[in-house]
């Protein structure tokens, strides 16, 4: 049997806004992958917690507030601090292209911006996962 | 890698879950419910070991409030100082194999909490209200030392009983205005509860839903002891402490009458006879002879030249006459 690719879809930070995060939830389902959502306005710490209990390959962030630039970064720090950093961590959301390399460098492996179709989101965290 | 490896890496996982490392426990679950290479191993390293906890199984109708119920329940049992493992199980789409697993979206408090464990699980095609690998996963949070695990089935509708075949005790949730008494009265899934709760209590028509259920139950139900109906606002967790102690009250009652003994026989009954079947079934989907020897009697059956019976005793004298299943 083929191990299903499990993906924690959360968001961080303060803004209420969660309609892409479901459409992404919803896309990867269709993927064929077992979405855990989480809701609203998590903490980084709640968000690795529920990371380790779900044994998930991936963390999908989703963030409109522009909190990013911070809370992207404590999310992977989190996650290499209890020993999960072979979690793969993927951002989308109101992100500013300049705000991207900064990212990248701090560990979070890609960023999808507005426009992104679902499905190249999908395909990438497929082919991008650490553990086979 | 090689086979003394993966011994030493499953016993790792099992040493580091059953001292309570939460990505221990997180891992282990993964390997039983995949059926991953080495679980058998892992399952006879930590089965001794279980049996301690307390499974509480949570059904009823979709949107009935299950997630927002277990939620509190958690809450309220980690207040009386239970370490607390939760089992959310969700629908996988029959057509692409994925799932959005959403029952944790109501338990976010617990997210930092030492104390609590929440999984949750896809169906992935099981049907009956839970999945293969939910029994798996209860053993390893048992293991773990968790008090209480809470397993909150899929939103089910008449038939879907399964939770009955490994919890202790179930925790059956109504709410109002889902249908009349004769609704109530059939057999199914209304049989196996041990507490009664009608959620949403707030919601027009909870009293009448409550004298329903009452009803039926003085008409019979399955014990010697007649379960309760309790009343209950997950969203305000009014009724909740009176729902966990009427858990523990009847929990006793089921302990002390030996009746858990009996359940607890019968789960195993369950399981094994499934493995034994899951086995026999392994067998038959070999390639080779046998395989092809299987598809033809399937055709047979398709053509309607031998009846199922048939087919299946003649599959079944096959595997006899081998020997070695």
């Amino acid at each position: 049997m083929d191990r299903k690719i499990r993906v924690l879809v959360a968001k961080p930070g303060l803004d209420g806004h969660d309609r892409g995060a479901k459409v992404v939830a919803r896309a990867l389902r269709d993927a064929g992958m077992e979405v855990i959502y989480t809701g609203l306005r998590q903490t980084p710490e709640q968000i690795v917690s529920a990371a380790i209990q779900e044994d998930v390959d991936c963390v999908a962030l989703s963030i409109l507030s522009g909190a990013h630039n911070h809370l992207f970064p404590k999310v992977v720090d989190l996650l290499k601090e209890k020993g999960a950093d072979d979690v793969l961590v993927v951002g989308g959301g109101v992100i500013p292209d300049e705000d991207i390399p900064g990212l990248v460098a701090k560990g979070v492996a890609a960023v999808f911006t507005p426009g992104t179709p679902t499905t190249k989101t999908a395909e990438y965290i497929r082919e991008n996962i650490k553990r086979k | 890698m090689s086979q003394s490896d993966r011994a030493e890496k499953v016993r790792h996982l099992v040493d580091g879950a059953v001292a309570g490392d939460v990505r221990s426990v997180s891992r282990l679950i993964s390997l039983v419910e995949n059926e991953a290479s080495g679980y058998e191993e892992a399952y006879s390293m930590f089965y001794g070991r279980t049996g301690k906890a307390k499974v509480i199984g949570i059904t009823g109708p979709p949107g009935g409030g299950k997630s927002t119920l277990v939620d509190k329940l958690a809450s309220k049992l980690r207040q009386l100082g239970n370490r607390v493992g939760v089992i959310a199980v969700d629908p996988t789409s029959p057509f692409t194999g994925g799932a959005v697993l959403g029952d944790r979206v109501r338990m976010q408090r617990h997210n930092a909490d030492p104390g609590v464990f929440i999984r949750s699980m896809g169906t992935r095609g099981h049907l009956g209200g839970l999945s293969r690998g939910t029994a798996a996963a209860v053993d390893v949070l048992d293991a773990a030392g968790y008090d209480y695990v809470l397993v909150e089935t899929v939103g089910v509708g008449q038939s879907e009983i399964e939770i009955s075949s490994l919890s202790d005790l179930v925790v059956l949730l109504n709410v109002p205005g889902l249908g009349d008494e004769i609704q109530i009265i059939k057999a199914g899934i209304m049989e196996i509860g041990d507490v009664f709760v009608v959620n949403k209590m707030d919601r027009p028509g909870a009293d009448r839903t409550k004298a329903e259920l009452e009803y039926a139950l003085d008409l019979g139900h399955e014990l010697p002891r007649r379960p309760k109906v309790l009343m209950t606002n997950a969203e305000t967790s009014e009724g909740v402490a009176e729902l966990v102690a009427e858990i523990d009250d009847y929990y006793g009652w089921l302990r002390d009458s030996g009746i858990l003994e009996k359940r607890r026989a019968k789960h195993a009954e369950l399981v094994v006879t499934r493995m034994l079947a899951d086995r026999l079934m392994k067998r038959l989907g070999s390639e080779g002879e046998d395989g092809e020897l299987a598809g033809e009697l399937y055709v047979c059956v398709s053509r309607r030249l031998l009846t199922p019976y048939e087919a299946a005793e003649r599959i079944f004298k096959r595997i006899i006459e081998k020997g070695a299943i």
